[in-house]
């Protein structure tokens, strides 16, 4: 069950509330028991002059005015930090990758996975408005995977990635990798309780990216510069794109690889192995013994 | 379109605080946006009409206060305006300025009739 707003299965009595969906649709998989209508028939008198401190003059206008100063994001940080809670207190390491369509998320992760020659509990959540193709892709590895279906979401959001948990066995010390919707807009909002950002950019798509879409680059931890062994065929400037990238984020790191000749990937999968094992080791010290 | 998913979100916490507060209709929704937000204000407009139907804010004018981008300059020490989200400074032309204002994105309050 959803610890945030008391959604998905629950061994309480059927309720209503509202809570924020992303425009996502539920995969089928999490039935919701209850409804979600917020409509009151009562009056609550006591509390709307209370909560308002509003004295309603006899002559002046009955407007009255309720301060919320509340961010809008401010349900999804709620679900995100939720998620991230969780995944600390399984020893879970956990990757959100983000690119425009076709920067090679998938097959980078097929390859990536097999690097990692399975000897780390892995586990995918794969984001798409449509299919469960990539999540497909991914089993035929023999990891775990969870396809989600954002309808006509262009990005996850953190409540999903809840419900997406829920289906997946985490084992400590493992990697869970979340591969988000091709967007290189949308997803830079929305923090799903990730350990670590990843954004990648495929050399075919030229080298001024970070400055035209900057929001998913200055979110970023780690820019992966794919399909590598296509540079010899393109005018990409490599150090240009590095730079740009840093212009936006100072503090991105950065590495180039391809998945089809297997640059880059050795220190990729070095890099999981050190963070996972970290994130093990941190849920194994401050655990309640 | 993420502004669709912002604009739920933006509805549930209106209809959050009629469930706080009691009341039963909202007349205006004021909402600040910064300038330099990954937002398109008339997309919140658009699907605001949309979204908020059948719930308390359906009807209710939506008011966007736009919030224009500002950030600290290390290089001058000083507050400078910032037209793009990681811009240069327009004095001295050092990128190191740290935004502290225009990506807002906040439910500022509801006026209820």
């Amino acid at each position: 069950m959803c610890t945030v707003c008391g959604c998905g299965e629950t061994t309480g009595s059927p309720h209503s509330h509202g809570h924020a969906h992303g425009s996502h649709d539920h995969p089928p998989l999490q039935d919701h028991g209850h409804s979600h209508d917020h409509d009151h028939d009562h009056p609550h008198p006591p509390e709307i002059e209370g909560a308002l401190g509003a004295v309603h003059l006899p002559g002046l206008a009955p407007e009255r005015i309720v301060r919320i100063e509340r961010d809008i994001l401010s349900r999804n940080n709620a679900h995100a930090a939720a998620n991230r809670a969780r995944l600390a207190s399984a020893g879970q390491f956990s990757l959100n990758l983000m690119s425009s369509p076709g920067a090679g998320k998938t097959t980078l992760l097929v390859r990536l996975i097999e690097e990692l020659g399975g000897r780390l509990p892995l586990a995918v959540i794969e984001g798409d408005q449509q299919t469960a193709h990539d999540a497909e892709r991914i089993r035929a590895t023999g990891v775990p995977a969870v396809q989600i279906n954002t309808g006509k979401g262009c990005h996850l959001d953190a409540h999903a990635v809840g419900h997406a948990l829920d289906e997946l066995t985490l084992e400590p010390g493992g990697a869970l990798m979340i591969e988000n919707v091709g967007n290189l807009v949308c997803p830079a909002g929305f923090d799903l309780g990730e350990t670590r950002r990843v954004v990648l950019l495929s050399v075919t798509e030229g080298e001024d990216k970070p400055l035209k879409y900057p929001d998913i680059f200055a979110f970023a931890d780690l820019l992966l510069v794919t399909k590598s062994d296509l540079l010899p065929h393109l005018e990409f400037d490599l150090a240009g794109c590095v730079a740009n990238a840093r212009r936006v984020n100072p503090r991105l790191r950065v590495l180039v690889v391809s998945a089809r000749d297997g640059t880059g990937l050795a220190p990729l999968a070095d890099w999981v192995r050190a963070e996972a094992s970290l994130a093990a080791a941190t849920a194994q010290a401050i655990a309640p013994r | 379109m993420h502004e669709m998913a912002l604009t739920e979100s933006l509805v549930a916490l209106v209809e959050e605080a009629a469930s706080e507060t009691g009341f039963h209709q909202a007349r205006t929704v004021v909402v600040e946006i910064g300038t330099l937000s990954a937002v398109d204000p008339e997309a919140i407009r658009f699907c605001f009409d949309a979204v908020s139907r059948g719930t308390v804010a359906e009807g209710a004018r939506l008011e966007i206060r736009l919030i224009p981008g500002s950030g600290w300059c290390l290089g001058c020490g000083k507050m400078v305006p910032l037209t793009e989200r990681f811009g240069a400074c327009p004095d001295c032309g050092g990128s190191h300025v740290q935004m502290c204002a225009g990506d807002e994105l906040r439910l500022k309050e509801v006026e209820i009739g």
